[in-house]
């Protein structure tokens, strides 16, 4: 069993992808910065296009793929159950709108922005920026798991679902925050400078380039997560996952290697927040809720926890069918057959049951990790367990 | 881990030791500091603080009902049931249909009354019968899988319970009107409504009679051999599929009759009031020590009781910061105290 994983996973070369992934990412971003706008499309193409797949889905599409990457990190690599991780994206995001706007007025804060000198506010390189989140976002997921990480894997994950509620209300009242703004309140933080890419500051309707910025980031945090899954780190993560015991005993830091992985997942967080600031232009704060972190644990279920291929399948299909997808399926069915039913109201159908059917029937996702996969199907070959087949047949 | 139980036992590294004096030292600072903050308050405005604090625990009530569920269902099967807390909603939106239109009850009369005990039969029934199906349907099938699927599929029950509930309740609030009559009385200064006695009256009996259930029945000493040894339990002749299901039925029963009393008192149903309250209700649970019982009703009047003095009260945080309260009291816990306030220290099985 341990021999066939092995093989399958931890020697075979992955720089193959590289090549795989600049080819496709190429391909999208031709398709959607110069063939799109192109005047000689017959316009039939276009109007599909931007109704099923208008450039700005794609993008958000990504910022959930960076995200849902770092939450397998936490979830399909070391195994711990995060149900708060939309106070990453929180952090993140406000981490943008405080270092790349004019929320605080009253300083003049200038580094290589890309904005004139003249303009109030705290106004940091995009680039900086971005790792500023992630560091932020990682020192919080350090401080929320050092005294947590001890606890069984329950409670922990209702700790980070606890963090996640009450990061996101600390945002929404954040405009009298003991006397301070620091969060605009419901306003939100309005427009989030352009990210500069050398030669062009990327505004709000840049979708193309953005797209290329995206997958940059996307690609980075592939990386990422394949070269940490062969280095000491991930084996660790691996071991803690399916046996925290034998990992200690073998010699596993657990609370290093567990509070690792909460940090490195927390930093994609913060990259994802920074992201998606500059894809929407701004902070709002009433979209950081509770159905975010189920949304982006059901893409990692989905796609196959510890997979990373199965993981960006999984955050691409389910955020483009709650973003665009759905809608869209919904206008042409409503179109052709004459009906006006809301599709979109059937978002918690739809996730309520591919998270109870991927459980049932499909436990380790759609593109699955052969170790997670034995994992999965470890305890239904069990002795006398009070299996309900077993009790039948007892009859 | 286990290394606070073994701490008090030997005398443990340095590290421990230091954990620990922290541990305590924190702890104790944080209850003074509950406690002064209290104190300060009662000076300030004491009918205030009594109002509120009765406020508080008529929620309190209607929380430790629901942690109920989720105490049962944990000791049984070690599953955070997420989907408790949307058939909770579900059953107010339930019995708001029932008193209203299917038995067309809506001022506090005989009739009234009739409608109300009719509608508790009922909203009990079906907060059983949903919570078994779920049991039957989802949970059963994974029950020798990890834990993160059984919780996995707890949170997509969640969202399909969610579903039903926006499409029977409506995607805005919707007000009803109430059976329970709604006078005040007045002790002193004091006012308390007569929804809060009333509901004290039907509430209480209700956890009492669980209560009995579990501690005096054989059905109920059926469910804690369950919970302690499954293995051991099918050798001595407990059906413990049958044993689960019953475990389900009464923790649904008892979100049943939560949602009966919550529409009653509160008078309005939202389909999205069941992850709110659900995630209190689990708090409450943990807070008392999960797995028992009496516990589980301690922590929701305690957590009632801190919510409704936090709300109403003058020095406080305000409503807008209920939630981070409740959790962060939720995380307080479980760093200091995993086992809660009423429960073992136990040493992890291995």
């Amino acid at each position: 069993m341990a021999k066939v994983s092995v093989a399958n996973n931890v020697s075979k070369s992955n720089r193959n992808w590289i090549r795989g992934y600049t080819i496709a990412g190429f391909f999208l971003f031709i398709t959607y910065q110069f063939l799109l706008p192109w005047d000689g499309l017959p316009s039939g193409i276009y109007q599909t296009v931007n109704q099923w797949m208008p450039p700005s889905a794609v993008n958000e599409s990504l910022v959930y793929v960076i995200m849902a990457l770092g939450l397998n990190i936490v979830v399909g690599y070391a195994g711990l159950l995060d149900l708060g991780y939309v106070a990453f994206w929180a952090i993140g995001g406000y981490c943008a709108g405080w270092f790349m706007s004019e929320f605080f007025y009253f300083l003049n804060i200038h580094f290589f922005g890309s904005v004139p000198a003249g303009t109030p506010g705290i106004h940091i390189n995009f680039w900086m920026v971005l790792i500023i989140g992630g560091f932020v976002c990682a020192l919080f997921g350090v401080l929320i798991g050092a005294p947590t990480l001890r606890l069984k894997s329950d409670y922990l994950a209702l700790v980070t679902l606890g963090f996640g509620e009450i990061i996101p209300q600390v945002f929404f009242n954040g405009e009298n925050f003991f006397g301070f703004n620091i969060s605009n309140g419901t306003k939100g933080i309005v427009v989030v400078d352009p990210s500069p890419a050398g030669f062009k500051n990327l505004g709000p309707f840049d979708a193309g380039w953005k797209l290329l910025l995206f997958l940059f980031l996307t690609a980075v945090m592939v990386f990422i997560s394949l070269r940490l899954r062969r280095g000491r780190l991930g084996r660790a993560w691996l071991a803690v996952r399916e046996d925290e015991l034998a990992a200690s005993m073998m010699g596993v830091p657990l609370m290093r290697t567990k509070l690792a992985a909460y940090a490195v997942g927390a930093f994609a967080g913060g990259l994802g927040g920074v992201a998606f600031a500059t894809h929407v232009n701004g902070v709002y704060a009433e979209r950081f809720n509770f159905a975010i972190s189920i949304f982006l644990l059901a893409m990692v279920v989905l796609g196959g926890m510890g997979n990373v291929w199965g993981v960006i399948l999984g955050a691409f299909v389910l955020s483009w069918v709650n973003g665009n997808g759905l809608s869209a399926f919904g206008r042409v069915y409503n179109d052709s057959f004459g009906t006006s039913i809301d599709f979109t109201s059937f978002t918690f159908l739809l996730f309520g049951l591919v998270l109870i059917f991927m459980m049932l029937f499909k436990r380790e996702g759609l593109i699955p990790e052969s170790r997670m996969k034995l994992l999965m199907h470890e305890g239904e070959l069990d002795d006398a367990d009070s299996d309900g087949k077993k009790q039948k047949a007892g009859k | 881990m286990a290394k606070a139980a073994v701490a008090t036992k030997f005398s443990g590294t340095p590290g421990q030791i230091r954990r620990q004096r922290i541990e305590r030292i924190g702890a104790t600072a944080i209850s003074l500091g509950a406690a002064f903050w209290m104190l300060i308050n009662i000076i300030e405005s004491p009918d205030q603080f009594a109002q509120s604090a009765i406020a508080g625990l008529r929620n309190g009530l209607i929380y430790a009902m629901i942690a109920l569920g989720y105490t049962l269902v944990y000791g049984i099967i070690e599953l955070i049931n997420f989907a408790h807390g949307d058939l909770f909603m579900l059953s107010a939106v339930f019995s708001s249909f029932f008193i209203t239109y299917w038995i067309g009850a809506d001022e506090s009369n005989g009739f009234g009354w009739f409608a109300f005990a009719l509608c508790l039969v009922a909203v009990m029934v079906f907060g059983a019968v949903v919570n078994v199906l779920i049991e039957r349907f989802a949970y059963r099938k994974l029950r020798n899988a990890p834990r993160l699927s059984t919780l996995i599929t707890a949170v997509g029950m969640s969202f399909l319970l969610n579903f039903i509930g926006l499409k029977w309740n409506g995607s805005t609030p919707r007000q009803w009107p109430t059976v329970i009559p709604s006078g005040d009385i007045y002790l002193g200064e004091i006012r308390i409504s007569m929804l809060t006695i009333w509901l004290f009256l039907i509430g209480f009996p209700l956890l009492l009679a669980l209560n009995y259930l579990v501690t005096n029945t054989k059905q109920g000493k059926a469910m804690r051999a369950t919970s302690q040894d499954k293995d051991a339990s099918t050798l001595m002749g407990i059906n413990v599929n049958k044993t689960i299901a019953f475990t389900f039925a009464i923790g649904g029963a008892m979100a049943g009759a939560a949602g009966l009393l919550y529409q009653q008192s509160i008078g309005t149903t939202n389909y999205n009031l069941g992850f709110q309250l659900g995630l209190i209700a689990f708090t409450a649970a943990v807070l008392g020590g999960i797995g028992n019982l009496w516990g589980a009703v301690l922590g929701g009047l305690v957590i009632g009781l801190i919510q409704g003095l936090n709300d109403g009260l003058p020095i406080a945080f305000g409503q807008a910061w209920s939630q981070t309260v409740v959790f962060t009291i939720l995380i307080i816990i479980l760093v200091f105290k995993p086992a809660g306030l009423l429960g073992k220290v136990t040493t992890e099985k291995v």
